[in-house]
């Protein structure tokens, strides 16, 4: 386990928000189709919990996900080769945006459908745990997700078999137009009392106090004493999805994203730098990002006659189409 | 020689399996007293955390399973009831099949889905007689129906040892077929078998119809000479295997206890028409379009395909052309 390490975090959060704000543009060139879910204002969690975990320590995420797949350490310029198709992408350019996994570095793949997570992790530290590995795991998803039967039948299943799996809630306030207050009914630390797993609500802006919080909490998982659940309270900054901005949707008042803006996790963590550091570590990533916008577009496109690789693990091969 | 029930095939399979690769675990609900009477005397000897009883949450064990086959395991959950496959689509397609594509090829996921006791068992009605299987074969994921109880121990060994997720249908109705097993050995996935050789026409029976085609074509010897082809598993299907048949015997009926649209029986017939020239038009027998199993015996037969239909079937297409 690391200890707090505000350079660290500072340099994940940076990374997450160019990362991100780099693929807008790549979307908006065209360059990445289908668009993204932005994880804009939410970088603190990702990076937050991701620094209290090792690299054996596996992830699942959502379709918001690219934030919890960079901060495991996954490669971001494989994984925006990823987002724009490429072979040379995490998945071979098979899974885009919304499946991008990296099980070299524990990320057992990002989720498109809301609250399917949870179980599968759960039983991928389980499997692991029994075989003796000494390996947690961390599950992210939604406000939306807690009311979805299925990621309320994993806590229950976590808390039965006391399997080390950190449940980290989103909180951003909607499940794409949907206010928190219109789909909660009680709260969402409450979801976690009735499974009696411990639950903690921290401030999912501060990256320093996610990864405080986390941190305690995969102490005591390694100790023996199961699951727990972490609700951070965050905000998107942006859209539900990049293509949200043409359909026009008003749900939020600006006003409410504008207080949001101006608690950025990018910002508080930076001011926790001396500005050299943070100049120099800027510096750093947009050489990153530079290297990787160059990685992504260079990638070959896969090859048509291989869209059917991979099906199967076992080598059966389907048949096509026909014609 | 004591001859092997079905059931006792599958628990030999399982228990085999166990035996063989310790990354084989078994999850279900009341499956450490055997209450299905398939994983029977498995606990004691191997223990609770290879013989895990589950809540009543089926789509997050079934997601659970996913997550520990990623993880290295190999975990074969046994379903109470097949209508609890229609909870669990969801986890089945959307995750355990779609995860090696979409990963690229980074994992695979090897599960296998028993589900003892599929299709009608007398009395149970609308929401315990489905015979889901057309609907994974339609997905895509490898679906194993076996009719005999060397066929039960062989597909479901096959089935754990595939690195795919497997669903394995046992049905109801060839649960208590009894037979002599000298030769415990795996059988292939995708290959299926002539039970019974014939010459005028190809009978395609799908698990327990098996055993009324091979009844049928007893009663029709004399009349038509009847081959019986017993696919054994629907995806993928032995389509050279079938062929072969057909090509020799010019006629085909397909014998199947799915839904009639967009069941296995339609793609049986379109795959062969498209490769083969027939003597004549080919039938199927099914259950009927969007059937509900009703709760009188009687009316539930009347939706399960028969004997009666099949030799009418037989007749029919044998006297055409
Ligand atoms: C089971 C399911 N229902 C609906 C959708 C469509 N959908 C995609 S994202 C989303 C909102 C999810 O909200 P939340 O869980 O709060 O996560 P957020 O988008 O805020 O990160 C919805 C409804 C889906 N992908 N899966």
């Amino acid at each position: 386990m690391t200890g707090p390490d505000p350079v660290g975090l500072y340099r994940t959060v940076r990374l997450i928000r160019r990362f991100e704000e780099r693929a807008i543009e790549l979307v908006d060139a065209g360059e990445i189709v289908g668009g993204i879910h932005p994880y804009l204002g939410q970088e603190g969690v990702a990076a937050g919990v991701c620094a209290a975990l090792r690299v054996a320590d596996l992830v699942t995420g959502t379709h918001r996900g690219h934030g919890h797949v960079l901060a495991k350490g996954a490669d971001p310029a494989r994984m925006l080769a990823e987002l724009c198709g490429r072979v040379t992408g995490l998945n071979r350019g098979r899974g885009g945006s919304m499946h991008a996994a990296d099980f070299g570095v524990g990320v057992l793949g990002a989720n498109a459908i809301v609250g399917a997570a949870g179980a599968i992790l759960t039983g991928a530290v389980w499997a692991r745990r029994r075989r003796g590995d000494d390996v947690v795991g961390a599950t992210f998803f939604g406000d939306g997700a807690v009311n979805e039967g299925m990621l309320l039948e994993a806590f229950n299943l976590a808390a039965l078999w006391r399997v080390p799996v950190l449940f980290v809630c989103e909180n951003n306030g909607y499940a794409t137009t949907m206010p928190v207050e219109g789909a909660v009914a009680g709260t969402i630390a409450g979801r976690a009392a009735a499974f009696g797993m411990p639950a903690a609500t921290v401030d999912g802006q501060d990256p320093e106090k996610v990864r405080e919080v986390s941190a305690a909490a995969v102490a005591r998982m390694c100790a023996g004493g199961g699951p727990e659940l972490v609700e951070a309270r965050t905000y998107r900054f942006d859209a539900h999805h990049t293509f949200e901005h043409r359909v026009r949707l008003d749900y939020r008042p600006p006003e409410e994203v504008a207080a949001a803006r101006r608690r950025d996790p990018v910002l508080i963590q930076g001011d926790r730098l001396p500005a050299a550091v943070r100049a120099a570590i800027d510096a750093e990533v947009e050489a990153t990002l530079a290297a990787a916008v160059d990685f992504a577009l260079a990638g070959p496109a896969p090859d048509p006659a291989t869209a059917l690789d991979h099906l199967y693990a076992s080598g059966l091969t389907a048949r096509t189409g026909g014609g | 020689m004591p001859r092997l029930s079905y059931r006792r095939a599958l628990t030999r399979a399982l228990a085999d399996e166990m035996t063989r690769d310790e990354s084989v675990f078994l999850l279900g609900e009341d499956i450490r007293v055997a209450a299905a009477g398939v994983t029977t005397g498995l606990l004691k000897r191997f223990g609770p955390d290879r013989v895990l009883d589950t809540p009543l949450s089926e789509q997050a064990f079934t997601s659970f399973a996913t997550g520990a086959a990623l993880a290295g395991a190999r975990p074969v959950i046994e379903f109470q009831i097949p209508s609890l496959l229609f909870l669990v689509f969801e986890q089945i397609v959307n995750h355990a099949h779609k995860f090696p594509l979409m990963t690229g090829g980074q994992c695979a996921v090897p599960v296998t889905y028993l589900v003892p006791g599929s299709g009608s068992r007398t009395g149970w009605a609308g929401q315990h007689s489905d015979h889901p299987y057309s609907l994974f074969a339609h997905v895509g994921v490898t679906t194993v129906v076996p009719a005999t109880p060397a066929d039960a121990y062989g597909l479901l060994v096959s089935a754990i040892r595939c690195d795919d997720p497997v669903v394995v249908f046992a049905p109801a109705g060839a649960l208590d077929v009894r037979a002599d097993v000298t030769d415990f050995a795996p059988v292939p996935l995708g290959r299926g078998v002539v039970r019974r050789p014939g010459t005028d026409v190809t009978v395609v029976a799908v698990g327990h119809l098996v055993h009324d085609a091979l009844a049928v074509a007893d009663e029709l010897a004399g009349q038509v000479s009847v081959e019986v082809f017993d696919p054994r598993t629907l995806y993928p299907f032995d389509w050279d295997g079938l062929l072969d048949s057909v090509s020799r015997t010019g006629r085909l009926v397909v014998v199947d206890d799915s839904n009639r649209s967009c069941g296995i029986a339609g793609e049986i017939i379109a795959t062969v028409v498209e490769r083969v020239p027939l003597a004549a038009p080919p039938h199927r027998v099914t259950r009927p379009d969007g059937a509900v199993l009703p709760f009188a015996p009687a009316l539930d037969r009347a939706v399960q395909p028969g004997r009666d239909q099949l030799t009418a079937a037989i007749q029919l297409t044998c006297k055409d052309g």
